[in-house]
């Protein structure tokens, strides 16, 4: 299958999974939403540019602010991760020239280690950056916080389930043939 | 000249970054303000038919549930006809109230269209509810109308497009709606804290009203977009606040909003009029 095609699937399962699938567990608390969708963009090509990154997950956070009638919201936070995951993408990449080798981050091309603390900073800054502009509205410093590092709790073991999962295998490309 | 073009070239993604969150916040704080959001409209036709594709299957689960509350409502409704009062005393006399052929709609104020829920999310801070009826099946652009459900009020309408429309539900931060005690009368605003969607809260009753657990908190006389007496919630707690002479109460919502199927969306045939009158005094404000 090709890249385009995965990545359209991978596209609207995981809205699919996040509206109603997520969306509709009923509240435990009101620190808790579990959120897994950004996934997708932590799963999307070495290859892809920086600019056509931001753009993807500016539309695919909007598509899913349009069902939850919030736009805006998440494909703020959404670019913010696609901003910044090139980043760490070159801070923690374990061998230099693996970007090339390996089509997109997994824990098969950046290593256990490496891999789930990219995911832990992003998971981060996505949950810190959407409940700050909820907090702008309404709520105390306490909520902020708190729901902060409850998302991401949530979401650490939501992803941690989906990669063990649905492993995926990274072929090694070399282009020395 | 030269340089600026080389400033935009260095620092493109970053600027491509902002440009991108200009667009995402702008949609944010317009849609919170004034609930109107660039291709709300035409978003709302697609998400809306994908909610009701999954709101097909979904719908069979709370078959069970949504029919006792219509069959609920429709004892409540038989109660009131006029054919199940009689009296013993002869002396008393039943006839027709003239005022109620009512065939050219001067005094009718609310008119009710039935709707079916297809989108429905109760754990977020703001929640809204997707409807199957939009401005080609009856139901008129532009403004806010009152939703309510078989068991009490569910929220307002704030976006109406052509075969969907968008509700705020009542748990949703910036609702607010005007109520009183059933018993005493008492006015104050509910609105929700955002903490659990099974409680409302109900400020601005003071402590000299008669207050107990289980008693019916309804719609206000002065509310404008519901008609008076729709049931709100029944008082759960009551939480006696020291620094003011005010009771907060928390309040069970009537309606329950994780298995909610049908609403009532309420068009106010006055409003017009009304708001012509009222308009030049809110401005002086």
């Amino acid at each position: 299958m090709s890249t385009l095609v995965k990545n359209i699937i991978r596209f609207a399962l995981f809205i699919l999974l996040q509206v109603f699938v997520l969306h509709q567990v009923q509240p435990l608390h009101k620190f808790i939403t579990p959120y897994l969708y950004f996934l997708f963009i932590i799963w999307l090509p070495f290859s892809m540019s920086r600019g056509l990154l931001m753009f993807i997950a500016f539309i695919f956070g909007l598509t899913l602010d349009y069902f939850l009638k919030t736009p805006g919201l998440h494909a703020a936070a959404c670019v913010l991760v696609a901003y910044v995951r090139p980043f760490l993408v070159n801070m923690l990449i374990r061998q230099e020239g693996n970007e090339q080798n390996y089509a997109s981050p997994s824990i098969v091309s950046m290593g256990w280690a490496p891999y789930f603390t990219m995911v832990f900073i992003l998971t981060l800054l996505h949950h810190g950056y959407l409940v700050f502009l909820e907090w702008m509205q309404f709520g105390t410093f306490l909520y902020f916080l708190g729901k902060v590092l409850a998302t991401t709790g949530i979401s650490m073991l939501l992803i941690l389930i989906t990669e063990i999962l649905f492993f995926r295998k990274e072929k090694f490309r070399t282009n020395t043939v | 000249m030269r340089n600026i073009f080389l400033f935009i070239r260095k620092f493109s993604n970053f600027l491509f970054f902002l440009v991108l969150q200009i667009f995402s916040l702008y949609f944010l704080f317009t849609y919170n303000k004034f609930h109107e959001a660039a291709f709300m409209n035409v978003a709302g036709e697609f998400t809306g038919r994908i909610s009701q594709r999954y709101n097909n299957v979904q719908y069979y689960f709370q078959l069970k549930s949504t029919n006792d509350s219509l069959v609920k409502q429709n004892t409540h409704l038989l109660n009131l006809l006029r054919q199940n009062y009689e009296a013993a005393d002869s002396s008393t006399k039943f006839f027709t109230d003239t005022l109620r052929v009512d065939s050219l709609l001067t005094i009718q104020r609310f008119k009710y269209y039935d709707a079916k829920i297809v989108g429905s999310f109760v754990s977020m801070q703001n929640n809204y509810l997707t409807i199957h009826r939009g401005s080609n099946q009856g139901l008129p652009k532009g403004k806010e109308w009152g939703v309510i459900s078989p068991d009490g009020i569910a929220g307002r309408v704030v976006t109406v497009g052509d075969n969907f429309s968008v509700i705020m539900s009542v748990l949703n931060r910036q609702f607010k709606v005007n109520s009183m005690l059933k018993k005493g009368g008492e006015t104050g605003p509910v609105s929700w804290d955002g903490d659990n969607p099974l409680y409302l809260r109900l400020i601005n009753i003071p402590k000299s009203a008669k207050v107990a657990k289980g008693d019916s908190v309804i719609t206000s006389n002065v509310s404008d977009i519901y008609p008076p007496g729709i049931m709100v919630g029944t008082i759960a707690e009551i939480i006696d606040d020291k620094s003011s002479n005010f009771y907060i109460l928390k309040l069970k919502t009537a309606t329950n909003f994780s298995n909610l199927q049908f609403v009532y969306v309420l068009q106010d045939l006055q409003r017009e009029e009304r708001q012509k009158l009222e308009d030049p005094y809110k401005k002086g404000k």
